[in-house]
């Protein structure tokens, strides 16, 4: 358990290119990876999946780069996102199930249904979205960790 | 019922993990927006074959972070070379059928497959 705890907490930080809609989805396969690896239970690994899948695609689809911090410690999993882009105007609307501003290209990826943050909002234990209209957006989300694989 | 069994029924073809053809598959689900898989595999979706038309990298890079069991293409649609390169490195079978996903669904049911949840906001979702 202390080399467990020795090895606490560690961080990954990942870039994202809006726009590369190709490459879509890898940066989480990658967390989800990462997470397996180091025992976490697959409901929690599952959860941060979603979540980092449904941010990475937000960033792809709405800003022209992005910044993704995996943040990892014994208890809790953290992952931050910040982009430069669109931003969003009123985030409350933006989290409304449904609401979407996603063009024709982005549906025929299969997204853009305006389920992404409510999505994320229901898998993780407590999510922080801030932005700033042709600036950006910071999403912030954690899951807490209530038990491990040993 | 194992992956071989629902490729037989659908007479579908085999893709990629042709390996796997005696995975076991319990559970499944069709959808074509990333986010509808995404939300039903918030409860769980491990193993489960998700049924789809949905042509994009996006829809293997999905599977993967949830654990899917396989991916069946209906409709005669047929996944392109870096598709296939992206399922053979995740290690996830693709599958695809001329059945159209009405069809598909109600066969592999009649077959006694269950969906991953039956319907939302009864507690399961």
């Amino acid at each position: 358990m202390e080399q467990i705890e020795e090895r606490y907490p560690f961080y990954k930080t990942f870039h994202i290119e809006g726009g590369n809609f190709l490459n879509a989805g890898s940066i989480s396969s990658q967390v989800k990876r990462i997470l397996k690896e180091e025992g976490f239970p697959n409901h929690v690994v599952r959860r941060i999946s979603i979540a980092t899948f449904e941010a990475e695609m937000n960033v792809i689809c709405y800003a022209r780069w992005g910044i993704l911090n995996l943040v990892v410690f014994p208890d809790f999993i953290k992952v931050a996102i910040d982009d430069e882009g669109v931003g969003i105007p009123d985030v409350e609307l933006a989290m409304k199930e449904g609401f979407s501003t996603a063009d024709e290209r982005i549906r025929e990826l299969g997204f853009g249904a305006g389920m992404g943050l409510s999505n994320i909002k229901k898998v993780t234990d407590e999510m922080l979205l801030t932005s700033v209209v042709n600036q950006g957006t910071h999403l912030e989300f954690v899951i807490h960790v209530k038990e491990r694989v040993e | 019922m194992m992956l071989r069994d629902i490729q037989k029924l659908l007479d579908a073809e085999v893709l990629t993990g042709k390996k796997s053809l005696d995975r076991e598959i319990t559970h499944a689900f069709a959808a074509d927006l990333l986010s509808d898989v995404l939300a039903i595999a918030r409860r769980g979706a491990d193993g489960a074959l998700l049924i789809t038309g949905n042509m994009t990298h996006q829809v293997i890079y999905t599977a993967d972070v949830v654990d899917l069991g396989a991916i069946l293409f209906v409709r005669g649609k047929r996944p392109t070379e870096s598709m296939l390169d992206l399922a053979e490195e995740m290690g996830i079978p693709l599958l695809m059928t001329s059945y159209i996903m009405f069809e598909t669904c109600g066969r592999l049911y009649q077959h006694g497959l269950k969906g991953c949840i039956e319907k939302v906001g009864d507690g399961t979702d």
